[in-house]
């Protein structure tokens, strides 16, 4: 076993293995100091919930407290190792600020109360706004971190109970598009690609994904292949200057905001060369003659015109895509957050089809999620779709969804699509919606354009409900905050992109009187006497273990079937990939082998979108297009983004994430190495714009945009030029201003414009316009890591102390002998 | 022969089109998707009539203005600031179904100038014209289904609420 400071090392020692080869195991521990791997109790079985590659992992328990946690090596997602999030991150669970009692607005101040004031006071606005408004004044906005049981339950007393059509979760921010993008091409959710095809795959290509960063147990497999025999080919697409942009074959930097022109482009290329599969296309697949007319044009040259990017780099990258035998594509927000995002997304999809690579080992495309749980939010209903992928508007899955919850079909509300969180704040703004229930997430750092979101979350006619672990921004903002439980003090289960599901199971009793949020859901249920239509409650299980077999009855004979799992088969061993069900007893690796798909008309979850318009298919429509069920291939034109550079605001604004930081840091800003490695908000910029503008390294900026302002100070890098990063993990819960900037403004989201991808209605976070200005010289370098896409760049990079942890950062690492179980 | 005509016709409708979008988007600055999607919306219709204006000259209308879709004086500004106050003040909720509606019924006016368009130069074998048809129709039809497709997800809160 040998110990490493994983603050400076973020990805371990290599384990080098070759195509086809199995993954060697590495087991990753981390405890707290002075405890021994011996001393520990319990060893407590549960998977990450601070990104979303879904990594198996032990909790260590001494003393009934977590004290460490420990890769777990049978499963087939990361073979026993650990990213740095995972292995700090859980002492966040024991801070001495979690909420532990309910609190009420009290003459304009949050107080402490008990839980049945509280929820008295919550079922009685429900009552009284159902009386005189009905479902329509009511709106959920949950996350993407709570689990499968949770979120079933939370769209079944919504949609089946309430009626309402409000229901979103903060997946809207991040995965949104990747489900959007597989309805486009596939008609249902669901990843056709697996983990595993890391481990055949001769071409590695990543879009707008900085997985280093967001799943780096994923960028550990894709580095062990690196430095074995026979290594993938990496084509990076990123404005910036990640890990994966280091060890690319090809890197493309193209304007943000220009991915549908690239991607144009490649199509084109790989059109013109027939790199194209016909026989796979002509079998399995429609629309192929659009896509040949729509990309005619976008010639390398007009491309390179277009995103800034060399016409010999565009042709490059085509001719590696042309020449892969096992292609495997990723996707994430570098493209789900930027103008035109399911159209860009889709062409990576298209990609994979025209060059037949799917359902085969190594062929496959993983449209990322961003968070643990988000697939979940998809399949259950918590992103407002209906629950397993049933289709609103096929009348046939409204009747059969009512049959599973005993209600008439025309209490589920399905005459549109449901309302998606940015036209929730807009019903809240116009005074449409006056109950907003927040779940386990921070719009009022999240959400874009924040001084807007601000003043809508503060009127006095809006009733806010937060359901949180910490005070966070919209906490305090609310009329009642109700004290939640977290991984760890509960449990349920989640699934990660490759449709793996684990178990999280309960390993220590949560603080002070807080609550598993499915009780809170549940016990808001009884108070309300939500009923089927026979009189019976509504919500009928009353623990985990029942919500999940009433869940796994909801998935019978869809495309995420979890019949076939049972809590008792997740213990012990791997995740199980659904469908798992009886004619797949140990879980399917692959979806779409032999070229078989989700999307006949009577059983597909979508009809599709317009991807410029956004406007709905009809079904008449849909099925003229796809008689038979096959894959469809969707051109989109290139729409230029709605806010460009200007003389005032001459930059294009991109914000993102780091590696050391979840979200809006409520769990990382309280775990102090990771606090330590990325402590307050930094802007990147080049080094030819900073030598344009006079900038040095650690000046304080201000960074403006038509909305806002925010200081940060400056880190020059290799980021391309014209472009400057702003991570957008910085709030205000740990400043004097609480909820809201005090003075200069730290969060990215002040910056960002209101603006959304009209097809997955995801914000567009990633395409601004803005100016920089310095305010004061560097009293030293920017908080910003070394370690990462943020590493520094030019003369004074040299000078700077590499990012690293104290005593408290080492961690264990120890390589096995056998492989991992699990992997089919 | 009445091709001319039936060309004059339509770049009056497609420029009305056109201007119908952009002011539904100066009038909802915060109804974001519309605000940003009318205006993507408003430049099909400016190409056609530009395309218009360009093959109308083969059939005897050499003044057809190109830029008659483009047309955006500094009262539309003033519009637009008004709406983004009024907008976060009370509802203008039942004003953008009503000029949802005028959309699509524009569109749908294009729409069917555009047929009887492609069904004449179809009759006299004019492959130009046809080709013309067959590249800007289907995007009125888009810009019909945008606006169906708005207020199909509009009525409901609008008018329940």
């Amino acid at each position: 076993m040998a110990a490493m400071d994983r603050i400076a090392e973020p990805w371990g020692s290599r384990s080098p293995y070759g195509s086809g080869e199995a993954w060697p195991v590495r087991v990753d521990t981390h405890l707290a100091s002075g405890i021994a791997p011996g001393e520990v109790d319990r060893w407590v079985q549960t998977a990450s919930l601070l990104h979303s590659n879904g990594d198996a992992m032990d909790i260590a328990v001494k003393d009934e407290r977590i004290v460490g946690v420990r890769g777990r090596a049978v499963d087939r997602v990361n073979h026993g190792r650990l990213g740095v999030k995972d292995l700090y991150g859980w002492q966040a669970n024991s801070s001495p600020d979690r909420l532990t009692r309910p609190l009420i607005r009290e003459g304009g101040r949050l107080v402490e109360t008990d839980w049945d004031t509280a929820m008295n006071r919550i079922v009685e606005r429900t009552q009284q706004l159902l009386a005189e408004q009905g479902p329509s004044a009511i709106g959920f906005y949950t996350t993407g971190q709570l689990f499968a049981e949770e979120y079933y339950t939370l769209g079944v007393l919504a949609h089946g109970g309430l009626g309402t059509n409000h229901v979103d979760g903060n997946t809207r921010l991040c995965t949104a598009t990747a489900a959007a993008a597989l309805k486009e091409s596939f008609a249902s959710d669901g990843q056709p690609g697996s983990y595993t095809d890391v481990d055949h795959a001769d071409v590695i290509a990543l879009y707008g994904h900085n997985v280093a960063e967001t799943q780096s147990v994923l960028w550990m497999r894709m580095l062990d292949r690196l430095a074995g025999p026979n290594p993938p080919k990496i084509l990076c697409v990123d404005p910036r200057p990640t890990e994966v942009a280091r060890h690319a074959t090809v890197h493309l930097a193209p304007l943000p905001g220009t991915n549908v022109a690239l991607m144009n482009g490649l199509l084109h290329e790989i059109i013109a060369n027939d790199w194209v599969d016909h026989a796979y296309v002509e079998a399995h697949a429609v629309g192929f003659d659009e896509l040949v007319k729509m990309v005619k044009d976008y010639t390398p040259e007009t491309v390179a015109h277009i995103c800034d990017v060399p016409a010999e780099k565009i042709r490059e990258a085509a001719s590696i895509l042309g020449h892969a035998e096992r292609l495997l594509s990723t996707v994430l927000q570098g493209f789900y957050q930027s103008n035109q995002a399911t159209a860009a997304a889709v062409q990576v999809n298209n990609i994979n089809i025209i060059r037949g690579m799917l359902g085969k080992p190594g062929c496959g495309i993983l449209q990322m999620n961003g968070q643990p749980t988000a697939e979940n939010t998809r399949e259950c209903g918590g992103d407002g779709d209906l629950p397993a992928f049933r289709n609103w508007s096929n009348e046939v899955h409204v009747k059969d969804l009512a049959k599973v919850w005993n209600v008439d079909p025309m209490e589920i509300p399905h005459y549109s699509p449901p309302t998606h969180v940015m036209q929730m704040m807009r019903y809240a703004e116009d005074g449409s919606i006056r109950m907003l229930w927040v779940s386990g997430t921070n719009p009022a750092v999240s959400l874009p354009e924040l001084p807007r979101v601000r003043a809508i979350l503060e009127q006095e006619r809006l009733f806010v409900v937060v359901q949180d672990i910490f005070l966070s921004e919209t906490a305090q903002l609310a009329d009642v905050v109700l004290p939640a439980a977290t991984w760890g003090e509960k449990t349920g289960t989640f699934t990660n992109v490759d449709r793996t599901v684990h178990l999280s199971e309960k390993a220590v009793e949560p603080p002070g009187e807080a609550k598993a949020d499915l009780d809170i859901f549940i016990d808001y249920a009884r108070r309300l006497g939500l009923k089927d239509k026979d009189g019976a409650p509504l919500v009928k299980w009353d623990d985990a273990e029942s919500a999940f077999e009433a869940w796994k009855e909801c998935s019978r004979g869809r495309p995420c079937d979890y019949t076939g799992i049972t809590y008792e088969k997740l213990r012990g061993g791997s995740g199980v990939q659904w469908p798992c069900n009886d004619e797949n007893p140990d879980g399917t690796e692959r979806l779409y082998e032999g070229g078989k798909f989700f999307s006949t008309p009577e059983y597909c979850e979508s009809y599709g979108r317009d991807l410029v318009t956004g406007a709905p298919v009809e079904p008449t429509e849909y099925k003229a297009l796809n008689p038979t069920g096959k894959a469809i291939l969707k051109a989109a034109e290139y729409v230029p983004p709605h806010e460009i550079p200007s003389e005032g605001f001459p930059f294009i604004l991109i914000t993102g994430r780091t590696l050391y930081h979840f979200h809006t840091r409520t769990k990382t800003g309280r775990a102090p190495q990771l606090q330590a490695a990325a402590p307050d908000v930094w802007v990147e910029i080049s080094e030819g714009d900073a030598a344009v503008v006079g900038i040095s390294e650690g000046d304080l900026l201000e960074v403006t945009s038509p909305r806002g302002s925010v200081k940060a100070k400056a880190r020059i890098t290799d980021i391309r030029k014209g472009v400057v990063f702003l991570p957008f993990h910085y709030g205000y819960w740990d400043t004097e201003g609480g909820y809201e900037p005090e003075d200069a403004g730290r969060a990215a989201n002040e910056l960002t414009i209101t603006d959304w991808d009209a097809c997955s209605k995801q914000p567009i976070f990633k395409t601004a316009a803005a100016r920089v200005e310095k305010v004061s010289a560097a009293d030293g370098p920017s908080p910003a890591p070394t370690t990462t896409a943020s590493r520094p760049a030019g003369p004074a990079a040299a000078s700077i102390s590499p990012t690293r942890g104290n005593q408290s950062a080492e961690a264990d690492e120890e390589f096995a002998q056998q492989s991992a179980g699990g992997t089919l | 022969m009445k091709i001319g005509l039936a060309l004059e016709e339509l770049h009056r409708s497609e420029a009305e089109l056109a201007h119908e979008l952009l002011k539904i988007s100066e009038r909802h600055k915060v109804d974001h998707e519309i605000f940003h999607l009318a205006k993507d919306l408003a430049r099909w219709s400016q190409q056609h009539v530009r395309d218009i204006a360009e093959i109308g000259k083969d059939y005897g209308q050499d003044h057809l203005d190109p830029e008659a879709g483009t047309k955006h004086g500094p009262v539309d500004a003033i519009v637009e600031k008004g709406s983004e106050l009024i907008g976060r003040m009370s509802s203008p909720a039942l004003l953008l179904l009503r000029d949802l509606r005028e959309v699509y019924m524009k569109a749908a006016g294009v729409s069917v100038d555009w047929e009887l368009l492609a069904q004449a130069a179809q009759g006299i074998k004019h492959r130009d014209l046809l080709a013309l048809a067959q590249k800007d129709h289907p995007e009125t039809l888009r810009q019909m289904r945008w606006a169906n497709g708005k207020l199909k997800e509009s009525a409901t809160q609008i008018l329940v609420s």
